[in-house]
């Protein structure tokens, strides 16, 4: 007999965890830090306060299996503070989150908190303990397990503390199986390349063995938020229009393009009704589905509509860019460039690209690249990334760069629909557009890189001519008189002058 | 008894490499002083430059000529070797101390003027002979020897603590090397009236073994596979200075001609220098056509044998009607013979039968 039964979100996240990045105990307690750390960066940035994050790991000695242990995370952040009414759900509910927003934003589904705190409770029966304010004069401590089968919570203590010092944060700790051996090197590089693109945040580790690593902030300036956009036309489904036509107050045709659309006005939206062959007075909420269908074609058909416009973006800018590679690489040569925003089927885009020569940039055999995609590192895959096969594609010769040189090229994409090519989030998709941005962006600043290594092997070779000379010339005086049998050496002062002098002027005519 | 020419031509080419060696830096030193780069001009050695003058009967250099200064990035760094080198060799030939290439290569090391490599080296000195026309051994650097000389010639040294010493070369029977002692001493007398160059130094032994400086009243020079410059240089001596014809005895194949070759006419590569070369003397075997005459068991040529042939017809040090003659005869008959093929008729058929055929033919 066959039997049916509907499962919960959680549930099915609980089924297969592997696709929200919880593949293995290696794994799973990368992602646990990685989206718990997320959620307070985007909690600050809500703030506007300049982060500061502390992440602790330790280990209470229980023993599960061979490869992984118990081990107890603390994430606690100066970030907005959850609102006492929403903090069960916001941690004890899959898919329930504040960022279904149009808007750039780290996390999209409200899923990734919440699955490290269901992975921690499946692999060690214990509950959560969370602990948040809005700045207000009341602190909530909620500890709680989730009903998996239900997607809800179950509070098991709720207490509500004096907030005498006004603390405003959020802080997360429960147990969860892993294995940080393995998974150290991979935190501690996602925690250097999130201070890389954060440097406005302070962020603090300590991992099991009491090892501190921390990452302190150069500037406090932060990027300006992203405001809340209307969707493009170019960008939406049927099923968006559908609920649109639902809620709409707008009586026509004109009023409703207008108001429920990025960028669209009187004449737009004239021009695109006679494109699209509606009828400029009919009463949205009596389009029949297949007209729906017909609309969103042509939105899609009609080349008219100007591009989304950027300020649902939250691009970090050429001088954070500079601050946090500056920060953390600490290079001798530094070029960065913010692209013109663009777009891809209605999203609208910005990509930033940075590359950084010496200093602290790892000397591999290849260059180094570090993927940003919303402000978030992305560490795995790199290889089936966009902006990996665009390095590849390179002729690195060409902007005189060697394979032995330590160069690190930085790729940020932002957009409120990053084209992630899995759910996983860690590589992006060849989009052509992407491409072409992320393409333009690496020539642009590997151009200036290229300038100044042209300009530092002038220097050194003119370097090593004048040394040449300084070294040579005199041993041929030298040897010139003893040969002839002369007692006093000639006067070559003059002739090292010559060269030095002329080459001088030649540095002149460069640098002017 | 034959004397010498010259008075004392070893002291007297001494005194032309020193002064040599003085002008040379004097120029570099006059052009400093007037406030110029110091610069030299030489012929070029490039392939282009090196022809073969039938009037010299060995290769020369051409007309044109390259400029060296030490205004030149590129050209400093030899240039300052090359000075360096001709001071060198100016303290070795004053003190009368010698040295081998190897020792030229370290001993810049404790000049700071250090060379890359061997090769480096070995091509500044060879930059030195050209701009002041002597060879390495005249500055006294020597390679390896390996080279011998037995027979009835005294020399005098003018090696430091031999100065005026005579010696008489038939005093060891494994023959005496030629070295720097040697080719810098004074050829005071002989008795023998002609030279026997031979290539190996079994049949060298064998010949001082069978007395053929005796028998045939002649001086035996054992090359040791190509004749070293200094080896060169003295049978050309000995050629000039006391008037011995030379006959050259060779492996029966084209590299045992071609190191006949080399001593009567000199290589491409010392085109830039004179007195190495003894136009006059003679190839008198193994010849292609003495295989078939003497019925020598013989080898097949091979494929690299065979390409040398083909390279030697052309060259123009091989105009001769001996030299065209072998060369197409070795092709013909596609075999070669060693040397010591005639001990298939006995050890001593070689002296006895051969050697003097030959150097009746020859005469």
């Amino acid at each position: 007999m066959v039997t049916f039964e509907q499962i919960s979100p959680a549930d099915f996240f609980y089924r297969n965890r592997d696709i929200a990045g919880f593949t293995n105990p290696a794994r799973a307690i990368f992602s646990s830090v990685r989206e718990l750390v997320e959620n307070s960066l985007d909690a600050s940035d809500q703030s506007r306060v300049p982060s500061n994050i502390y992440v602790r790991l330790s280990h209470d000695g229980e023993e599960s299996s061979e490869e992984a242990e118990v081990y107890r995370l603390r994430v606690e952040d100066n970030g907005s503070g959850i609102p006492a009414r929403h903090i069960p759900s916001a941690f004890g509910q899959v898919l329930f989150g504040s960022k279904y927003k149009l808007k750039q934003a780290r996390g999209t589904f409200g899923l990734g908190g919440t699955m490290a705190i269901l992975y921690g409770q499946i692999t060690t029966h214990k509950p959560v303990r969370i602990a948040s304010s809005t700045g207000t004069s009341r602190i909530y401590r909620y500890k709680m397990i989730i009903d998996i089968q239900r997607n809800r919570p179950i509070i098991l203590d709720r207490k509500i503390q004096v907030n005498k010092d006004r603390w405003r944060g959020t802080m997360v700790e429960f147990h969860l199986e892993g294995d940080f051996s393995r998974a150290m090197p991979k935190i501690l590089e996602y925690l250097k390349q999130t201070a890389v693109v954060t440097p406005y945040a302070n962020l603090t580790f300590v991992d099991p063995k009491g090892r501190l690593y921390k990452f302190n902030r150069s500037t406090s300036k932060m990027p300006r938020s992203p405001k809340e956009t209307l969707p493009h036309p170019h960008g939406v489904d049927v099923e968006t229009v559908r609920r649109l036509i639902q809620i709409t107050k707008c009586r026509n045709m004109i009023d409703f393009m207008k108001t429920h659309f990025h960028r669209i006005g009187e004449r737009i939206s004239h021009k695109f009704l006679k494109f699209a062959k509606i009828d400029e007075k009919k009463n949205p909420r009596k389009l029949e589905p297949d007209e729906i269908v017909k609309l969103v074609r042509m939105m899609k058909k009609f080349d008219g509509f100007r591009a989304p416009d950027a300020s649902c973006l939250s691009p970090l800018g050429d001088d954070l860019l500079k601050a946090g590679i500056l920060k953390e690489l600490m290079p001798e040569f530094i070029a960065v460039c913010q692209r013109k925003p663009s777009t891809y089927s209605g999203h609208p885009f910005v990509v930033e690209t940075a590359i950084a020569y010496g200093g602290k940039v790892p000397k591999k055999d290849d260059i180094v690249l570090y993927r940003f995609a919303n402000r978030i590192p992305l560490l795995y895959d790199e290889a089936s990334d966009v902006s990996w096969r665009i390095v590849k594609s390179i002729n690195w010769r060409k902007y005189k760069v060697k394979p032995d040189m330590p160069v690190a090229i930085l790729v940020h994409l932002c957009s409120t629909k990053v084209p992630y090519k899995t759910v996983g989030k860690e590589f992006i998709a060849d989009r052509p557009e992407v491409k072409n941005e992320v393409l333009n962006g690496v020539r642009q600043v590997a151009r200036q890189l290229q300038r100044f290594l042209s300009k530092q092997e002038y220097r050194e070779k003119e370097r090593r001519r004048l040394a040449t000379f300084s070294r040579y010339l005199p041993k041929i005086a030298k040897f010139s008189t003893e040969l002839s049998g002369k007692e006093k050496e000639p006067d070559i002062r003059k002739l090292l002058w010559s060269v030095r002098k002329f080459e001088e002027e030649k540095n002149q005519k460069l640098s002017s | 008894m034959k004397k010498k020419k010259t008075k004392s031509s070893a002291a007297e080419r001494k005194k032309e490499v020193l002064a040599n060696l003085i002008d040379f830096g004097s120029t570099l030193y006059g052009q400093m002083e007037k406030g110029d780069f110091p610069w030299i001009k030489m012929p070029s050695r490039s392939i282009d430059n090196i022809f073969y003058s039938p009037e010299f009967r060995q290769y020369i250099l051409g007309k044109k000529a390259v400029r060296r200064s030490a205004r030149n990035i590129r050209h400093i760094r030899p240039f300052t070797q090359l000075v360096w080198t001709a001071y060198f060799a100016h303290e070795l030939v004053r003190h009368r101390k010698t040295s081998t290439l190897r020792d030229v290569y370290y001993s810049a090391q404790a000049y700071d003027v250090p060379f890359k490599d061997q090769p480096e080296s070995n091509s500044i000195i060879t930059d030195l002979e050209t701009v002041a026309k002597y060879s390495r051994e005249d500055f006294h650097v020597f390679p390896e020897e390996r080279s011998a000389v037995f027979g009835d010639l005294t020399i005098e040294y003018t090696v430091p603590g031999y100065e005026g010493k005579r010696y008489n070369l038939m005093s060891h029977p494994d023959g005496v090397m030629i070295g720097p002692a040697l080719t810098s001493a004074e050829l005071v007398k002989t008795t023998a009236d002609k030279l026997i160059a031979i290539e190996k130094g079994g049949l060298f032994t064998r010949f001082i073994e069978e007395q053929v400086h005796k028998k045939f009243n002649s001086l035996l020079v054992l090359t040791a596979g190509q004749a070293p410059r200094a080896t060169r240089h003295f049978i050309h001596r000995l050629n000039r200075e006391l008037n011995l014809p030379v006959y050259i005895f060779t492996d029966g194949d084209p590299w045992g001609m071609h190191i006949a070759m080399v001593i009567i006419s000199g290589s491409a590569n010392a085109a830039h220098l004179r007195d190495l070369t003894t136009p006059d003397a003679t190839w008198s075997g193994v010849w292609a056509t003495d295989i078939v005459d003497y019925k020598l068991p013989s080898e097949a040529l091979t494929d690299v044998d065979i390409k040398r042939l083909y390279e030697l017809q052309k060259d123009p040090r091989y105009d001769g009607e001996l030299w065209q003659r072998e060369v197409k005869q070795f092709l013909k008959i596609r075999r070669k013979a060693e040397q010591e093929a005639f001990s298939r008729y006995g050890l001593s058929y070689i002296v006895d039968k051969y050697l003097p055929a030959k150097l009746e033919e020859a005469a």
